[in-house]
């Protein structure tokens, strides 16, 4: 498999894809290589950032942490405040001008949690695009007020039942679609993997978030961030924040789902566990979380975003050039860290995010306070209430739940 | 002899022929072996055995739920390879791996290539390996004189069906309408456009799946292919009236 080829990233990347989907990806990298080249269009992709999210984000200063660790001045990126909740809407909506300019009628996209189905559903409303999304039905099970949105905005959720009938598995079912309605069909990939150009098209549209906050620590501290903070599953906000950095003296720290702990196998860690392994699946090849006969393991993690196999080969290409430090926070860390940054700050990071916050922790008390750091509050965790309240294991909510069910029993 | 002179031979004597598919390891790796000797038996002249694999992309519901069982009940590359090997010995017809691209790529594409010619396998349809990236694929098979095979589709414009035609050998496997393995093709409509750009293309004998079902199908397509293959409808049957309903059904298509 060729490096330096279009679509590679080292020797990751690439597009595994069935012959039948060879013209469609051949449409999409023309498209997506006439906007990067047409100042206008990042010009119209901001102007709708600005007007329908909430762009640009504010660079929070988050006093009471920095003080209550005693080290680095901690600054937190707000992607929780665009629209729908999450850094997800900046791909969709860039995505979502291309299928305009590409005249496709309909989009359709995988979820695991629900915030990129939401996002889609979204766009698809504002865009006047027909949507299905697909959804593994455990994650329809687990994420009810997620899909009761994207029906709402019109959209068609399908719970997939095929395979672990998680994300991955969602993954699948979309490229399915595909195949039989590539026509009329844009497929809105959520995360920064797939086949290419996915994963640089989507960094490409995430690449605003570390545009703003390069330029917002200039303004707030005068000086570049000693290190940035962000979570890791597929990757597209850490590869967002980083991108602002790339060519910087800034330490990139990427934190993966520890889950139960690296040394347990029940985790979603590709970079920092020693679990994974080359190899060519949804259409790249990167590290995956698969058996010595090639079959993806499963995995787990508090956070559904994060609980998937692969990685994006950027990022697979940027930690073996050692650019960026790639940790694990467990769920346990996560919630404590998640807990603390609520009560000091008043933040409600989802729990994807409290990852990066986690790692962002331990290493805050041993950097002086004259250094600082940005972590990338990728999404906001109010939204994601069912399962939070699940993670504090809160004996209220609990008796709100069965209060509320009895009600619509009678 | 190799494949592709076995195909222009058995034309000889036949107008179209027929490849059949299984699941290794479902439902069971001794109902892989009955199946395989029903339809040889039945008159198949081909055969794929498909090696399941946990993110199968091109495939639709009914080969993706035959492989998930079949992971399910814990089949591993090692035993595919043994039922595999036991079947090349025991029938005297061409059967070529069915699989994607993760499974070879982790085994490594040179052992693999080695196991399937030590084995007596004769080829393989990897339809997520394009031909942009098959070349260590593609060395790996040529150095054991094995065929790699390759897909067009409706949509392959005609250039790109020279530059696939290139990359492989065999023969090559038209897919008769877009969308995954097994939704239903109608064959009324006029698939004999396709076919015949595919005719001029290529030298190679030319096979077409996904959607045939019954006898009307295969002679819908005679005279444009050399080959009909069976995929998913065979599953079915399995699963509806088991081995007696394959072996009806295979000799119902010939």
């Amino acid at each position: 498999m060729a490096e330096g080829k279009a679509g590679y990233f080292g020797e990751y990347g690439g597009a595994f894809i069935p012959e039948v989907l060879h013209a469609t990806f051949e449409e999409l990298n023309e498209k997506f290589t006439e906007i990067k080249a047409d100042p206008d269009f990042w010009q119209e992709y901001e102007n709708l950032m600005s007007t329908y999210s909430c762009r640009a984000t504010p660079l929070t200063y988050a006093d009471n942490l920095s003080r209550h660790f005693g080290g680095a001045q901690i600054y937190i990126k707000r992607e929780d405040l665009n629209h729908t909740g999450a850094h997800k809407v900046n791909n969709v909506m860039g995505q979502g001008l291309l299928v305009k300019r590409m005249g496709k009628k309909r989009v359709i996209a995988e979820t695991g949690a629900g915030q990129h189905g939401v996002a889609t559903a979204t766009m698809a409303a504002k865009f006047g695009l027909e949507c299905t999304i697909y959804m593994g039905e455990i994650d329809v099970l687990r994420q009810r007020p997620n899909v009761f949105w994207m029906e709402r905005m019109g959209a068609t959720v399908v719970p997939v039942k095929e395979g672990t009938r998680v994300l991955k598995d969602s993954i699948n079912e979309a490229f399915r679609d595909w195949v039989t309605n590539m026509d009329d069909t844009h497929y809105v990939l959520g995360t920064a993997c797939g086949p290419a150009p996915f994963p640089e098209m989507v960094s490409y549209f995430q690449s605003i978030i570390g545009k703003e906050a390069r330029r917002q620590s200039l303004e707030a501290t005068g000086k570049l961030p000693d290190s940035v903070y962000a979570c890791v599953g597929g990757g597209s906000n850490a590869m967002g924040i980083f991108q602002g950095f790339m060519d910087d003296d800034v330490e990139l720290v990427g934190v993966e789902a520890g889950g139960h702990g690296i040394d347990t196998h029940l985790h979603a860690s590709r970079i920092a566990s020693n679990d994974a392994t080359v190899g060519v699946a949804q259409g790249f090849r990167t590290y995956f979380l698969q058996n010595q006969d090639g079959q993806m393991n499963e995995t787990h993690s508090v956070s559904a975003g994060l609980d998937y196999i692969g990685i994006s080969p950027l990022l697979a290409n940027l930690a073996d050039q050692g650019r960026i430090r790639f940790e694990s926070a467990t769920d346990v860390e996560v919630i404590d860290a998640l807990s603390l940054t609520m009560k000091k700050e008043g933040l409600i990071p989802a729990l994807e995010t409290s990852h990066a916050f986690a790692q962002a922790f331990k290493d805050a008390p041993k950097m002086r306070s004259d250094q600082t750091i940005i972590i990338n509050q990728s999404g906001r965790g109010d939204k994601d209430i069912f399962t939070i309240a699940d993670a504090f294991d809160d004996p209220k909510w609990k008796q709100f739940i069965i209060e509320k069910a009895r009600q619509y029993e009678s | 002899m190799n494949l592709e002179n076995y195909i222009k031979a058995r034309r000889q004597q036949k107008d179209i022929l027929l490849m059949t598919h299984i699941v290794l390891g479902y439902p069971s790796f001794d109902d892989s072996l009955r199946l395989v000797e029903t339809m040889v038996k039945a008159g198949v002249d081909l055969m794929e055995l498909q090696i399941p694999f946990s993110e199968p992309m091109a495939d639709g519901p009914v080969i993706m739920k035959a492989s998930q069982e079949s992971l399910e009940n814990g089949a591993t590359l090692e035993r595919c390879f043994e039922t595999a090997e036991k079947i090349c010995s025991e029938f005297d017809i061409p059967f070529l791996f069915m699989s994607y691209c993760n499974i070879l790529h982790k085994y490594g594409f040179q052992p693999f290539a080695e196991k399937m010619k030590a084995i007596g396998i004769k080829g393989s349809i990897v339809p997520d390996i394009p031909p942009e990236d098959a070349q260590d694929y593609t060395a790996a098979m040529k150095q054991q004189q094995l065929d790699p095979i390759f897909l067009f589709a409706p949509n392959s414009s005609d250039a790109r069906m020279k530059t696939i035609e290139k990359t492989g050998s065999g023969f090559i496997y038209c897919v008769a309408r877009t969308g995954v393995t097994g939704s239903n093709t109608d064959f009324s409509e006029d698939i004999s456009d396709y076919l015949r750009r595919s005719r001029a293309a290529t030298d190679l004998p030319l096979a077409v799946g996904f959607g045939i079902k019954e006898k009307a199908d295969i002679d819908a397509v005679k005279g444009f292919v050399d080959i009909a293959i069976i995929g998913t409808e065979s599953i079915r049957v399995m699963d509806a009236s088991g081995l007696e309903g394959v072996d009806r059904f295979i000799r119902s298509l010939a």
